[in-house]
């Protein structure tokens, strides 16, 4: 079934880049704007824009009637989601199935399968995927065994816990018995509940996820990899591809991992699966698959040429997948910065505001995601990305130098913003060399207290 | 002529229930600029803009093409986006014609979202001075659904 008139169920960024990709394919767009963003730049874009309701998205951007009625009474034929709000309920997929709208995304069951942690667990093992070594330990005779096999370092957390209470890492096997004693008492003490799992403990570990697309009928392809090792308390600040450093073994392993997990599901759509790289012991371990299209997704399109927006459009109108693996040619590196209106001397706290002015890097290999220009609003009620700025180059010294130099253009007057830190981090040799952990800007902060100055 | 601060007010509100981006008001030594958060000038955005599709013809008049609000005068407008509908069900006689009296707890329309009835009250006590949206049209949140001349 052709698409004609997609509704576009986001805001932000995203939702302009959304806006383009449908301009160039000739598609109409109606944006469904909450009343804190009828003045922004995509509801001005978009061929038509609704007020769907108050600034708070639990009453506009999350709620899933509205939405799609909104589709229904201006005649869309499809519904893009994008990421965050309502893009990973299977509520709103299944709606628009019984109403006959094509919800630009994977199938019900599918967001179900890999939004349930176990479940998703359990289909990659089914995959043959590798998850992260571990299981419960009902008697103690059965968690020497299992701890054994894990090896150590190992963590022994409670079932009921959470946020780090009731867990103990092991780093002598010796210390095993102990410390499950401990943690059972301090489970039952805390939770009421003495039971407990281990689970293998990843020192250093890096955050590298595979883009694939699926044509819901078993065809499967990557587009490679990227690496979102840069975080702070789990927000991803800097995101690229390749993985810098990878050995090759471990890539091709996790690439047809990857594949093979959304084939397993028949995955219908853009997604990304999400593993766990073990530095240490050079191992990967699935974490959780995004049924959606990521906000980190341009750097891939950078080093393929592919716009996945465009292959999720065609891929939800029954087109089914327009390439082969082998058609698919990665070219180069691309690093992605995130500029959110957020202040790093005040904690990161949120900055919203109204950006008196804007100004915005170009030149070769510059793409620029943002829906803030002068004057533009950063509404208090949503998150607080302003701007992706993604640099693609034939090595990623060279994408990095053009990054360095396009950050340095960057200009925000009006919100506090990170883009001072964003410099710092591009500044630093441990990053500059490539394959940095989790744990990165944690250090780098312990180690230059002044990169939390604005 | 001279403008106080209740007609400033207004202008205001006029402005902000509006879909102008931005209102230029010169008048004896008084000048207004008014320009609303987030609005950049479309210039801006179309030095990059791919060639336009065919725009959307709008279903219901945007509150712009209304005319202006008289000194007593509330417009009721609606609490949620939705389908319309003056009648409780096709056939009957709608809820509230022009020159009908309400009180603040009369009901003017339903708002229908994906089968589920929203009945809207008036909010004010007085006449029906104008039914801005059609029956069975699409509503946006907020917007003019009828008018009316308050009494008292």
């Amino acid at each position: 079934m052709a698409i004609r008139r997609i509704l576009i169920a986001n805001r932000g960024e995203i939702a302009l880049r959304v806006i383009r990709t449908c301009e160039r394919l000739g598609i109409e767009t109606v944006l469904a704007a909450s009343k804190a963003d009828l003045g922004s730049l995509p509801a001005l874009r978009a061929t038509r824009t609704l007020c769907i309701g108050p600034a708070p998205a639990a009453q506009s951007y999350l709620s899933v009637p509205t939405i799609v009625q909104a589709a229904l009474s201006s005649a869309c034929d499809a519904i893009h989601p994008g990421y965050g709000f309502l893009s990973e309920r299977a509520e709103l997929a299944r709606l628009c199935e019984a109403e006959g709208v094509t919800f630009i995304g994977p199938t019900a069951g599918q967001i179900e399968a890999v939004g349930d942690k176990l479940r998703a667990r359990a289909e990659a093992e089914a995959a043959g995927v590798p998850v992260v070594p571990g299981g419960p330990a009902s008697s103690r005779a059965e968690a020497v065994e299992l701890g054994r096999r894990i090896g150590a370092p190992l963590l022994v957390k409670a079932v009921g816990g959470g946020g780090g209470r009731g867990m103990k890492r092991v780093d002598d096997l010796a210390g095993l018995e102990e410390a499950l004693a401990l943690a059972s008492a301090e489970a039952a003490a805390a939770f009421g509940d003495d039971r407990v799992y281990l689970e293998r403990f990843v020192a250093r570990g890096r955050h590298v996820e595979l883009q694939v697309l699926g044509d819901g009928a078993g065809t499967v392809i990557h587009l490679g990899e990227r690496d979102c090792s840069v975080q702070r308390r789990y927000q991803k600040l800097i995101e690229e591809t390749p993985a810098p450093g990878l050995p090759d073994t471990l890539l091709n392993d996790l690439r047809e991992a990857g594949v093979r997990f959304a084939r397993r599901l028949d995955y219908r759509g853009a997604g990304t699966v999400e593993f766990l790289v073990d530095v240490d012991r050079q191992e990967f371990y699935f974490l959780e698959m995004n049924a959606r299209i990521q906000v980190e997704h341009p750097v891939t399109e950078a080093v393929s040429g592919i716009d996945l927006v465009e292959q999720q459009i065609a891929i939800a109108a029954g087109e089914g997948l327009g390439l082969r693996q082998e058609d698919v040619r990665l070219a180069g590196a691309a690093i992605e910065c995130r500029i959110n209106a957020e202040d790093p001397s005040r904690d990161f706290m949120p900055s919203p505001g109204v950006v008196k002015q804007a100004v915005w890097p170009a030149g070769d290999g510059i793409r620029v995601d943002t829906h803030i220009g002068s004057g533009s609003a950063v509404p208090p009620f949503y998150d607080s990305l302003m701007a992706k700025i993604i640099a693609h180059g034939p090595t990623r010294a060279d994408a990095l130098a053009r990054l360095r130099q396009a950050l340095d253009e960057t200009q925000i007057v009006g919100v506090a913003s990170n883009i001072a830190f964003q410099r710092r981090v591009l500044a630093d040799p441990e990053f500059a060399a490539g394959g940095v952990d989790t744990a990165y800007l944690t250090r780098l902060a312990q180690r230059e207290p002044a990169l939390m100055e604005a | 002529m001279s403008l106080g601060t209740g007609d400033l007010e207004q202008i205001m509100k006029l402005f902000e229930q509006s879909n102008f981006s931005e209102l230029k008001l010169k008048t004896g030594d008084l000048e207004l600029h008014l320009r609303k958060d987030g609005v950049v000038p479309r210039a801006s955005a179309a030095a990059q803009a791919a060639p336009e599709p065919v725009m959307l013809a709008p279903s219901a008049p945007a509150a712009s093409a209304l005319p202006a609000l008289g000194p007593d005068e509330v417009d009721v407008l609606s609490p949620l986006l939705g389908v319309y509908y003056r009648a409780p069900k096709p056939g009957e006689p709608p809820f509230v014609e022009v020159g009908q009296a309400v009180e603040a707890d009369t009901i003017i329309g339903i708002v229908e979202v994906m089968k589920l009835m929203n009945s809207v009250r008036a909010g004010a006590r007085g006449v029906i001075t104008a039914i801005h949206a059609p029956n069975a049209d699409m509503v946006e949140y907020e917007q003019p659904l009828i008018r009316i001349r308050t009494a008292g």
